[in-house]
């Protein structure tokens, strides 16, 4: 942990410039940086503090949907009534993520920002190679430790999952992230490693989250997040899925599906041929795990972390499933 | 009360709280919850410097070369320790007492047997600036191939230990004849304490004499320890502990971080605080040694054992000697006429194993009380059944008589609460939606350990009482039992006692481990407080001064600290109106559970080591607490995730001193179980001979999310053969054969049979 030098910013244009600084970075809850900074990963030279910025951490539920401030508090947006109702999906992603304390201070921009937990990446003493940390260092969970590595969307320089669950829940449902004017789908907001895994998220300097913004749509509205994992709290997923399902006037065929996997790959993960395998089809539950086997295409794994291509499917068919349940 | 009298030590004992046996609250509960008790590196001194370790990051070779340019001149720094700057120290002895070798001590290591080994430590101004600055200490090594773990084909057959076997009858040739016969392997991973107050201290010299504000599960061994490498006597060291942040075992001892400190301390003439990182404490020191055991039983069609054979192998360290005794539960549990255990340990680069809850009865039971289940099902009978059918009336190895051994009545209790009966027999016979549920059942057993301790009780002035003892209270209840004892032994409210522990220039004792503490402290409480007592009744009748002294009495009464002769036909004065009449300002009684005639070599040599401990089987008796779990547990059968739903345990401690706090203790040894048997393991990245997940977010233990309703139930009866005033172990006891149970119960509920914990959901997709 070295010196750094602090700013509070007292406006978004203020946060933006220093932010744009080399060396700088934006703080928001602190959950992830202040983590990062004592295992020497994260080595700012000035933080930027922008909790005192106001007006960014509404949530606004409409019908068009939902415009959630990059300041809310993962506690709050996972409680929030119309959240619940509207976006059953992200309430339940957020309320299995972390731990009750580190939910009352996390932001859902920093949410968003959460790097991954590989412990290679975590280890600059002991593991110096990472290219995610150092660019073209090598990377040393190839070979290591890999039960918890990613199996969708590696590369050769790395397989470092993404450990998020919101995020997850977000690319099922087409969330647009807000970089103030700007606007991307959230899907593109995060990048796959490929030759450069040091570059996570699609945002340049001087750039900042403002808000996540979540189309109101009939598959949100019934939907749902099924996270597996080892312990029953305060655990990353092994593998989750985030769906949802819209059905036609009978009740009983597919209009609509999302599918979004968590837990198995780089970066959320939107499994778009299972969606497309079962649209216009009933809810059958031997077509619905048939299908559910498309979300691991191209997996690829590294030994320990077999098991994630076993188990993801299933999580996506049983979620399905329950969802067809409450018709 | 006298020792003639006592009662059951279940719920119904104690006929008001404050009594031994009644279910008092913790006494530092209070001050722990406000945050006014105040830990070993809470303690603010003036001129505090802060020492941050330097580790290794190979596991096996030598340092090349350190280079401390850098660190030292970083912002702050103080001083930079390696091999070749600090101060040397003497090789102390280990905890048995045996003369060490008469060679210098280095904290600091040159030969790097582990990763994470201390090599150099960073002392400066503040904390944060001694981070800075050990993050700039540049060590290169000259690195040769290391032994990772057991499963390495470097790692051999290792050594026998001798002393471990275990031979009666012919095991080999009966397991040959027998006509139903299992053989299976069983592993246990590292594991890892995991206190959340982590190792750290706070050294302070003033001449010759050091202070070590230290958490600690054993003061006075500590103490030696530190006076020992400092060569200065043990009267000038003192050891402050009065709260402790967990232990689990692992606070036993002084270790290379303390000496590291205690000599930053001492070069730089300032008091030093280190406290280890997260990290920092999965290599720092030794968690549970890794083990591998084979069990092999042969029985009779009606599932009654001829013959056990058990081998078994734990790793220890390449320079230090751990012995995990995997023959401990095996060799005791039920009744065979022929058995052999045998085991070795392997040489590994890892820090020298430790001691952790129930070292050796832990994973021994793990072994012996799968494969019994695993024979019920061969052979077609309950798993309960069997259990019963082998019931071993007297200790089977070493030919005793049990002093007490309420299996079969925690048998009996465990299953009716349970509903044991209306188990369905056939794994993957029960279900629930997509969750199979299975029902296992598992007996654990730990011995009697007992050594010995001292206390004094001083009663004061005011009719207050004081308790000194230099034992500790690192949550089990010391402080609270000792309350009662006291309060019930002298006849005043537990509130106006107070329990002062944790510092070594109290009167002594022995470790806190072996859950042996309780039964020894209580002793002497007792016996210190008899004698203050008689002090007082004597100086009531005797003296003219007194009150009572015209009545010629032969005897008094002393109840909630008021005096009164026994037909109630005197004066009546509380304690304090007493020793005001009498001209005293206080009474002191000092008492201790040696054996009569102890030299001061005998005492020092008891508290400072473990030698003198009596073994379980002493004399006419063998020595055990004794508990049955009965576990429910519910497998994803897409997911392979298992949770426990629901355990009873009957358990048999003996007399319970506060059955409140014993029950605590039950429930916190079987949700430590269920970590060890589903989630807890050191993952060793196989190329570096490193734990990779030595954090609490990797390392995974139990969240209140994964524990159900626990329900214990107390068998015991009061055993005087372990303790004077009647208990035996609690502790320790109910983490053993918690992990075969949930492994049973896992087996019945997906006919998968799991030998390698933790149950991961990978081991059962």
């Amino acid at each position: 942990m070295r010196d750094f030098s602090y700013l509070r910013a007292n406006s978004l244009d203020a946060a933006r410039q220093a932010a744009a600084l080399p060396g700088a970075m934006l703080l928001a809850g602190g959950t992830t940086l202040i983590d990062l900074a004592k295992c020497g990963v994260a080595e700012p030279d000035s933080l930027v503090d922008i909790t005192h910025l106001t007006g960014l951490n509404s949530i606004d539920v409409n019908e068009r949907g939902a415009t959630i401030g990059a300041l809310a508090r993962m506690g709050h947006v996972a409680d929030h009534a119309d959240i619940k109702s509207r976006f059953p999906a992200i309430s339940e992603a957020l309320w299995q993520a972390a731990s009750a304390q580190i939910r009352n201070m996390a932001t859902i921009g920093g949410n968003l920002m959460q790097r991954t937990r590989c412990p290679y990446f975590r280890d600059p003493m002991n593991f110096p190679a990472c290219n995610k940390r150092e660019p073209g260092s090598g990377c040393s969970a190839m070979g290591g430790v890999t039960r918890g590595h990613a199996v969708l969307g590696t590369s050769d320089a790395c397989i470092a999952m993404y450990p998020g669950d919101l995020a997850v829940a977000l690319v099922a449902f087409d969330a647009i992230v807000h970089l103030g004017e700007r606007q991307i789908p959230v899907d593109d907001f995060f990048l796959l490693p490929g030759t450069t895994p040091d570059k996570e998220h699609a945002i340049e300097p001087g750039e900042m989250i403002t808000a996540i913004e979540i189309p109101g749509t009939a598959a949100a509205r019934r939907s749902t997040y099924l996270k597996i994992r080892d312990r029953q709290s305060y655990e990353f997923a092994a593998a989750s899925a985030a769906v949802g399902i819209e059905f036609e006037a009978d009740g009983r065929t597919i209009r609509d599906l999302r599918v979004a996997l968590g837990g198995v790959a780089t970066k959320p993960w939107r499994a778009r041929a299972v969606e497309d395998a079962l649209k216009g089809k009933g809810l059958e539950p031997d077509a619905v795990r048939a299908a559910s086997l498309l979300a691991i295409q191209g997996a690829v794994d590294h030994g320990a972390n077999h098991y994630k291509i076993e188990l993801a499917p299933r999580v996506v068919a049983r979620a399905i499933l329950r969802l067809g349940e409450t018709a | 009360m006298t020792v003639h009298n006592i009662r059951h030590g279940d719920a119904s004992d104690g006929a008001f709280a404050e009594a031994v046996g009644g279910r008092l609250s913790r006494v530092d509960g209070p001050a722990k919850i406000t945050g006014a008790a105040k830990y070993a590196v809470e303690q603010q001194l003036e001129g505090l410097a802060y020492a941050v370790l330097v580790e290794s990051t190979i596991a096996s070779g030598k340092v090349r070369a350190i280079d401390t340019k850098a660190a030292k001149a970083a912002p702050g720094v103080l001083q930079v320790l390696t091999p070749d700057t600090i101060i040397s120290l003497k090789t102390a002895a280990d905890w048995f007492g045996t003369p060490p070798p008469d060679k210098p001590y280095c904290p600091l290591a040159r030969d790097i047997t582990f990763s994470g080994q201390h090599v150099a430590a960073v002392v400066a101004e503040t904390f944060e600036q001694a981070v800075a600055a050990a993050a700039l200490v540049k060590v290169s090594y000259d690195e040769t191939p290391s032994i990772v773990d057991l499963s390495d084909g470097k790692a051999g057959d290792g050594i026998p230990i001798d002393a471990m076997t275990k031979e009666w009858g012919d095991a080999q040739g009966a397991f040959a004849s027998a006509p139903v016969r299992i053989c299976a392997a069983y592993n246990t991973p590292r594991e890892y304490q995991a206190p959340m107050e982590p190792h750290g201290l706070i050294a302070r010299w003033e001449g010759d004499r050091l202070t070590v504000w230290e958490p600690s599960q054993w003061l006075d061994g500590m103490a030696r320890t530190y006076a020992e490498w400092f060569d200065v006597p043990f009267e000038n060291v003192r050891l402050v502990s009065p709260y402790i942040g967990g232990g689990f075992g692992s606070k036993a001892l002084a270790l290379s971080h303390g000496a590291v400190a205690a000599c930053a301390a001492k070069m730089l003439g300032r008091p030093v605080r280190l406290v280890m990182t997260r990290p920092q404490t999965f290599t720092g020191y030794g968690g549970r040694a890794a083990t591998r055991q084979t069990v092999t039983i042969g029985a009779d069609a009606q599932g009654n054992i001829q013959s056990i054979v058990h081998r078994g192998v734990n790793e220890t360290s390449i320079d230090g000697m751990w012995v995990e005794p995997l023959g401990s539960v095996t060799s005791i549990m039920y009744a065979t006429p022929n058995f052999s255990s045998k085991q070795n340990v392997v040489r590994v680069n890892s820090v020298v194993p430790g001691a952790m809850r129930a070292p050796g009865e832990n994973p021994s039971a793990f072994g012996i009380e799968s494969a019994i289940d695993e024979l019920a099902y061969e052979v077609g009978i309950d798993p309960l059944e069997i259990r019963l059918r082998n019931y071993a009336e007297q200790d089977p190895h070493a030919k005793k008589a049990w002093s007490t051994r309420q299996l079969r009545e925690a048998f009996a209790a465990g299953a009716e609460r349970f509903g044991w009966s209306r188990r369905s027999p056939e794994p993957r016979s029960m279900r629930d939606g997509n969750q199979l549920i299975g029902w296992g059942v598992a007996a654990g057993t730990y011995p009697v350990r007992r050594a010995y301790g001292e206390a004094i009780v001083r009663i004061l002035a005011d009719g207050s009482v004081e308790v000194e003892s230099s034992s500790i209270d690192m949550g089990q209840g010391t402080y609270t039992i000792l309350a009662q004892t006291a309060a019930e032994t002298l006849g005043v409210p537990a509130d106006d006692v107070v329990v002062k522990l944790g510092d070594s220039r109290f009167p002594r004792a022995g470790v806190t481990g072996g859950s042996r503490l309780a039964g020894v402290m209580t002793g002497a409480v007792y016996k210190a407080a008899t004698s203050a007592l008689d002090q007082l009744v004597g100086l009531a009748i005797s003296d003219p001064r007194s009150p009572f002294h015209t009545l010629q009495a032969n005897t008094l009464v002393v109840a909630n600290g008021r005096i009164a002769s026994p037909r109630g036909d005197g004066p009546d004065v509380s304690i304090a109106e007493l020793l005001k009449s009498v001209g005293r300002d206080h009474i002191e009684a000092t008492g201790d559970t040696m054996p009569e005639n102890s030299t001061p070599e005998e005492r020092y040599k008891n508290y400072t080591t473990i030698a003198m401990a009596l073994p379980h089987t002493e004399g006419d008796y063998s020595r055990h607490s004794w508990c049955a779990h009965f576990i429910e547990v519910r497998v994803d059968e897409d997911f392979g995730t298992v949770r426990v739903s629901r355990v009873v345990s009957a358990l048999d401690s003996g007399r319970l001193y506060n059955p409140k706090l014993a029950e605590s203790q039950w429930k916190g040894g079987i949700i430590m179980g269920i970590g060890q048997a589903l989630l807890e393991e050191g993952i060793v990245d196989r190329r570096h001979g490193r734990i990779v997940n030595n954090n609490l977010a990797d390392y995974l233990v139990p969240t209140n999310a994964d524990i159900p309703d626990i329900e214990v139930i107390s068998v015991g009866i009061p055993d005087l053969h372990s303790s004077v005033l009647g208990g035996k172990g609690v502790g320790e006891l109910a983490i053993v054969g918690v992990a075969p149970a949930i492994a049973n119960a896992v087996f019945h509920a997906t006919g998968k049979r799991v030998r390698d914990l933790p149950i991961t959901l990978e081991k059962l997709i």
